[in-house]
């Protein structure tokens, strides 16, 4: 068990900065995710904490200590890897003591801790196969149980579950959430999957173009993004944004009116989908609706308020025609306003 | 009616594909075994097997009696341990400098690696013929004229750019990752080396070292340039076998070419993926 902090880690490649400056401080046994489109850095930033790239520049520390200039061996984790890296030369069992074996435990803890990690992720049927014989989830899962077996302080998982099929991702999620917390290892998980993300984590580090955009509760980075592309990229649909005037430190839409953190000019709106409600039109915001679809669980609009593209979420039970009007009445609590320069939000009103 | 007439025709044109395949397959069959054939015949035949014209395509008369002579014959044992102590050598040393060069190229990028490449490659544009004098010469002065080892160390040389650029492909196919989560759970670079990558190698590293032995035990000029009494097989038989009766001669030509054939038979699946025609 051990806390992380990674302090001001930049990286280049030649020209290329792929980190640009990133601190984010990890309590113990807390699960943060780092969420990113590919490209982004987040993997990268995993892989400077695992020993196996150096930074340019920066510090990391696991539990105090700082580890740059350690070997991955000697920092105290244990990590899972997209493409699993099952050693296939090696059995099941095998696999899974492969770390206690380099610890040079005994013979007793190995089984012992080799079976408690096998019960955890269902694996004991499988011990005496070779990974060949195994799919993809079963090979996943020995992936998960080999970091287990040696009790890291810390674990690292490098988009674990983009290889599966839906279907049993889906399952995976809810299984590696209970068993890790079971664990109660501090866990970084690297993904580009939000609903992964929201799922899993305490909280989440939203990473972008080298530098974390925002750190958060899955709730808080939901509902109040720190940025424009924290809110596009979380959320389906994602957020909307609609540009809109201000007059007097006010915002008018139809008979509503909020009060806004700016004098004059324009505001950005940030405008969560599914936190309106339908209303008479000239209400609030009034949306014309270019394509409904009837989702089962929810109905879908897309087309425009005040001529910008937007996606709005209604119950089931509305109906709304192709073509047609609608009105929207906004929660004023639910409401993100930002910056239309910066694209950065201002503080949630109290 | 007309679509009964397109699905002939269509067959036709599989069946013509197919022949057209297959008869690929029998002619270049038939290019590298016909002469193996014969060659073990003329072995095999006897006296008047190998002079008998026209050739007798069956196997008749067939003793062991010409080989066994053959291999009775003073210096040709010798020459067989001496060709096998020089392939020894050669395979000893390829895989010992060959394999770290290709983990080198396959791991680390590192700059002139594709000039490397074919710099390693170019050293068998050299013709051995203009080396022969300047070689024999330090060979002298070195001590190591006449003697197994000096084969060995020339063999090397024309085996190590082989060596090199085919472990670089068995390298490239064990995933990285395996290697990091190595690290990750407690190895060294050099642990991690031994306890997963050389084990999943070692097919590969195999299939090289018998390249490697190949190329010695068919080599000829360097052998011939560089011993007079210790020589190998191939240089022996080459000095010997043309004061030779005829199904003398074909015995010495089986004898060298089995070791090979038996050899790419039994590695022919590596030498394919390291073409990168295998799927992986």
């Amino acid at each position: 068990m051990a806390n992380i902090v990674i302090d001001n880690i930049k990286k280049s490649f030649g020209a290329f900065q792929a980190l640009k400056g990133v601190s984010l401080t990890i309590n113990d046994g807390e699960f943060v995710s780092l969420l990113g489109p590919s490209g982004c850095g987040k993997t990268t930033l995993l892989r400077i904490i695992a020993g196996l790239e150096t930074s340019t520049s920066g510090d990391v520390r696991i539990g105090e200590k700082s580890v740059i200039g350690l070997l991955p061996k000697d920092r105290g984790l244990a990590m899972v890897f997209q493409n699993y890296a099952v050693f296939p030369h090696m059995t099941v069992y095998e696999n899974v003591a492969f770390g206690l074996r380099m610890q040079k435990a005994d013979d007793a803890r190995v089984k012992k801790q080799v079976e408690k990690a096998a019960g955890l992720l269902h694996i004991e049927p499988y011990l005496d196969r070779y990974p060949n014989k195994l799919s993809g989830g079963q090979r996943q899962r020995v992936a998960v149980a080999r970091a287990l077996a040696v009790e890291p302080g810390v674990l690292l998982m490098d988009e674990p579950l983009s290889n599966l099929d839906a279907l049993l991702r889906l399952e995976m999620r809810t299984e590696l959430k209970t068993v890790l917390q079971e664990a109660g290892t501090t866990t970084i998980y690297v993904t580009h999957d939000q609903t992964e993300a929201m799922g899993l984590s305490d909280r989440i580090a939203v990473v972008h173009d080298g530098r974390i955009e925002q750190v958060g509760t899955p709730v808080e980075v939901y509902n109040h993004p720190a940025t424009r592309f924290v809110g596009g990229f979380i959320g389906n649909p994602p957020m909307n944004f609609i540009t809109m005037p201000v007059t007097g430190g006010q915002v008018t839409a139809g008979a509503q009116q909020f009060a806004v953190p700016a004098q004059g000019g324009e505001i950005v709106l940030g405008l969560r989908g599914e936190t309106v409600e339908r209303a008479p039109t000239g209400q609030g915001l009034d949306m014309q609706v270019r394509v409904a679809e009837p989702m089962g669980s929810h109905l879908l609009l897309t087309g425009s308020i005040l001529g910008q593209p937007a996606r709005v979420i209604l119950p089931a039970t509305e109906t709304v025609k192709n073509g047609e009007t609608v009105g929207l009445t906004l929660d004023p609590k639910r409401l993100t306003w930002l910056s239309p320069e910066s694209g950065v939000s201002y503080p949630a009103a109290a | 009616m007309s679509k009964a007439v397109n699905t002939s025709g269509y067959a036709g044109f599989i069946s013509a594909r197919r022949l057209l395949f297959w008869s690929g397959i029998v002619a270049l069959c038939a290019w590298v075994l016909v002469p193996i054939y014969l060659v073990a015949l003329g072995a095999l035949g006897g006296r008047t097997g190998a002079y008998q014209w026209p050739k007798n395509f069956l196997p008749t008369d067939i003793s062991l009696q010409p080989f066994i002579l053959f291999l009775k014959t003073e210096g040709v044992f010798q020459s067989f341990l001496n060709s096998l102590g020089a392939a020894g050598i050669t395979v000893a040393l390829s895989i010992a400098l060959g394999a770290p060069a290709g983990y080198a190229l396959a791991r680390y990028n590192f700059r002139g690696k594709d000039s490397y490449r074919l710099l390693v490659l170019l050293t068998r544009a050299f013709p051995l013929a203009i080396l022969a004098l300047p070689l024999t010469v330090s060979y002298i002065r070195l001590g190591l004229y006449d003697t197994v080892l000096g084969v060995g160390l020339i063999h090397t040389v024309l085996a190590l750019p082989f060596a090199a650029l085919v472990t670089q492909g068995i390298f490239l196919g064990v995933p990285r990752e395996l290697e990091e989560a190595a690290w990750v759970f407690g190895c060294t670079r050099i642990q991690a080396f031994f306890k997963v990558v050389a084990p999943l190698a070692l097919p590969g590293l195999v299939a090289t070292a018998v390249f490697a032995f190949v190329i010695s035990w068919n080599e000829v000029f360097a052998a011939s340039v560089l011993t007079v009494r210790h020589r190998t097989l191939t240089a022996y038989l080459l000095t010997v076998l043309s004061e030779s009766p005829m199904h003398y001669r074909f015995a010495g030509g089986l004898m060298l070419i089995l070791p090979s054939v038996v050899f790419i038979f039994a590695v022919r699946r590596y030498l394919f993926a390291i073409w990168g025609v295998s799927s992986k």
